[in-house]
């Protein structure tokens, strides 16, 4: 209990249970507040459903309309003396219940999958990660050794970083007609978006993050007999390892968020391109499914990433405390 | 200690004089030739070092002191093959020699052990730069660690040690590349009075069983008479060699002898040098000597 205390102190140590109990009720919270705003019609529930449309000749079952509309929709059949229209107090269509998202996504694995492409989730979401995998690996192969060696060469990182700091200030989209015109219209341009939103902050990031190797260990190295490439293998990369590892993991981050655009050039594939698909006929369940399945795939990658760096790199955790 | 008169710290006991010859009769390992160094800012440049001029014998132990600014932590790193000279040059075993390299080892006063390697392998570093394969290496290595006596640390991270045994690894390290000169920047400056103390004993016992030449900079006047054969002083802007003292004490050297009259009057007169360059040692850095505390009453109300 002392530990929840001070928890709420500026900069307070708390202890392993508190954190316990913080990290329950951050995934709980929501989802409470979610499901009492679904469920609890005195919440808000600004809508009716309308499941007999009794004389109002405009009304259909299914169909949703504001309360006040609704209301006065009865008091004109009450003095009509008709069949007055019936419904449940409801949530806009754009916001399904906690219930309706988890059948969704339950569905989505469960299934056989519907005939054609990319109509399921999985089968969408399968063809996100293809992409963003080959996008963030090929980035990643040209992005890491140059960004490394812009950071232990000054020669050329005045050569090479002018370049890519305009180019990184070019939104990636701009290139998408580029990338189809060049590429053509399927995967490929999808890739090089992602390539070109990641490859020139990817250079950047890393060839500072290889300049704040701490100089002393480099010249303690030189007076012990390094120098050239085994300088750079023996300790400038085993230095930087971690940081270069933790870059990489937010990195992999904004690839992600190029994904939108990269999957809606050329034709529009993947989880984007089924977001946006269900969202026009209102299965709004089925997007907060997607929705989910990319949020917990993105949260699930970096929690195993965390921690085998904190395998990988035990030293670095414990000189930085 | 106003009683008696201290004796002059130029006259050398008898066995100390017959080392110094035996010494002086020795090669010149490390050779300093004319050596200058001038920072050259944004339109003015300050003269660092001007004109060096000093040679080490083999199995020498020489300290560098002087006040801050006078240039000495440029001087090792002169000699270290990290900064280079303006004018003139360093020579090794008579050849002169350009840029870093595994003759003239160093210990730094940062830690600078690599923490991503464990004890041993951070002694292998130097080893396996020298082109000696792997097993050989850790075989070398863990024999440094016995000299230094940390071999059970060998499997350690240096994060897990303290400040000296650090250091103590970083001296292995160091050694173990086999230089001819090694060179301490303040070495034992971060770490506290007793430990201190106990790492100058090491210190002087590896280099007593070993044939190493040391080149120490270091701002404590106690230690430099404590750990030198010479002084060389230093005097600032520009730096100069102001005096070079054959330190009158004999070996082995033991703790005790740091309340000797020889000690004593060494230190007087280095302190007295040391002030006569402005009074600014690297101590009093802060404030000036007739710095005057403002009356604190208003604040405490505690005064008597």
């Amino acid at each position: 209990m002392q530990g929840l205390a001070a928890s709420w102190r500026l900069y307070g140590r708390t202890d392993g249970v508190s954190r316990g109990v913080f990290g329950v009720l951050a995934v709980l919270l929501p989802l409470l507040a979610w499901s009492a705003v679904s469920y609890l019609p005195f919440v808000w529930h600004p809508q009716v459903l309308i499941t007999d449309p009794g004389g109002e000749d405009y009304l259909e079952s299914g169909m949703r309309m504001n309360r006040a509309d609704f209301s006065r929709a009865v008091t004109e059949m009450q003095a009509k003396n008709e069949p007055v229209p019936q419904g449940i107090a409801a949530n806009p269509v754009y916001l399904p219940s906690p219930g309706e998202v988890l059948t969704a996504f339950v569905h989505a694995f469960t299934s056989s999958a519907p005939t054609g492409a990319e109509h399921s989730i999985t089968q969408a979401f399968g063809h996100s990660i293809q992409i963003i995998f080959w996008g963030f690996l090929i980035s990643s192969l040209i992005g890491v050794p140059l960004g490394v060696m812009c950071g232990a060469l000054p020669g050329l990182a005045r050569l090479v970083e002018p370049s890519v700091d305009f180019f990184r200030y070019l939104p990636a989209p701009a290139f998408g007609a580029l990338a189809v015109a060049i590429l053509g219209i399927y995967d490929a341009p999808k890739i090089a978006i992602i390539v070109i939103g990641t490859l020139f902050q990817q250079i950047l990031v890393i060839a500072n993050t290889t300049r704040k190797l701490d100089f002393a260990l480099i010249e303690a190295s030189r007076t012990l007999g390094a120098k050239g490439l085994k300088l750079l293998f023996r300790v400038v990369i085993p230095g930087i390892l971690p940081d270069i590892y933790r870059d990489q993991r937010i990195l992999l981050g904004w690839a992600w968020t190029y994904l939108i655009v990269a999957e809606l050039i050329g034709t529009s594939s993947g989880i984007t391109w089924f977001i946006t698909q269900q969202a026009r006929y209102q299965h709004f369940d089925n997007v907060y499914a997607a929705m989910a399945i990319i949020g917990i795939a993105g949260l699930g990658t970096d929690m195993v990433l965390g921690l085998l760096g904190r395998r990988f790199f035990a030293w670095k955790r414990e000189i930085d405390g | 200690m106003t009683e008696h008169q201290l004796p002059d710290y130029r006259t050398l006991p008898a066995d100390v004089a017959e080392r110094m010859d035996q010494i002086r009769q020795r090669e010149y390992v490390l050779e300093i030739d004319h050596v200058g160094k001038v920072f050259a800012q944004k339109r003015h440049q300050t003269v660092a070092l001007e004109d060096i001029e000093f040679g080490v014998h083999r199995r020498e132990f020489v300290c560098v002191v002087g006040p801050s600014g006078c240039g000495k932590s440029t001087l090792i790193r002169i000699l270290a093959g990290l900064e280079e000279t303006t004018t003139g040059r360093i020579l090794v075993d008579g050849k002169p020699v350009n840029g870093p390299g595994p003759d003239r080892g160093m210990v730094f006063q940062k830690y600078t052990l690599f923490p991503w390697l464990d004890v041993c392998r951070n002694v292998m570093f130097g080893i396996e730069m020298g082109g000696t394969e792997r097993a050989e290496a850790r075989r070398q290595a863990m024999q440094w660690l016995q000299v230094v006596g940390l071999e059970q640390f060998a499997a350690s991270f240096p994060h897990q040690l303290s400040g000296g045994m650090q250091q103590r690894v970083a001296i292995a390290r160091a050694l173990a590349a086999r230089p001819r000169v090694l060179l301490m920047d303040e070495s034992f400056s971060a770490l506290d009075a007793q430990t201190r103390l106990k790492m100058q004993n090491y210190l002087m016992e590896i280099w007593r069983k070993i044939d190493i030449t040391i080149v120490f900079i270091t701002h404590d006047l106690d230690e430099a008479i404590y750990l030198a054969d010479r002084i060389l002083v230093l005097k600032p802007r520009p730096g100069r060699v102001e005096e070079v003292i054959e330190v009158p004490l004999s070996r082995p050297r033991r703790a005790a002898q740091m309340m000797s009259d020889e000690f004593l009057a060494t230190k007087a007169h280095l302190e007295g040098l040391i002030r006569s360059f402005g009074g600014n040692t690297e101590e009093t850095d802060e404030g000036a000597d007739d710095f005057t505390m403002p009356l604190l009453t208003l604040v405490t109300d505690k005064a008597e």
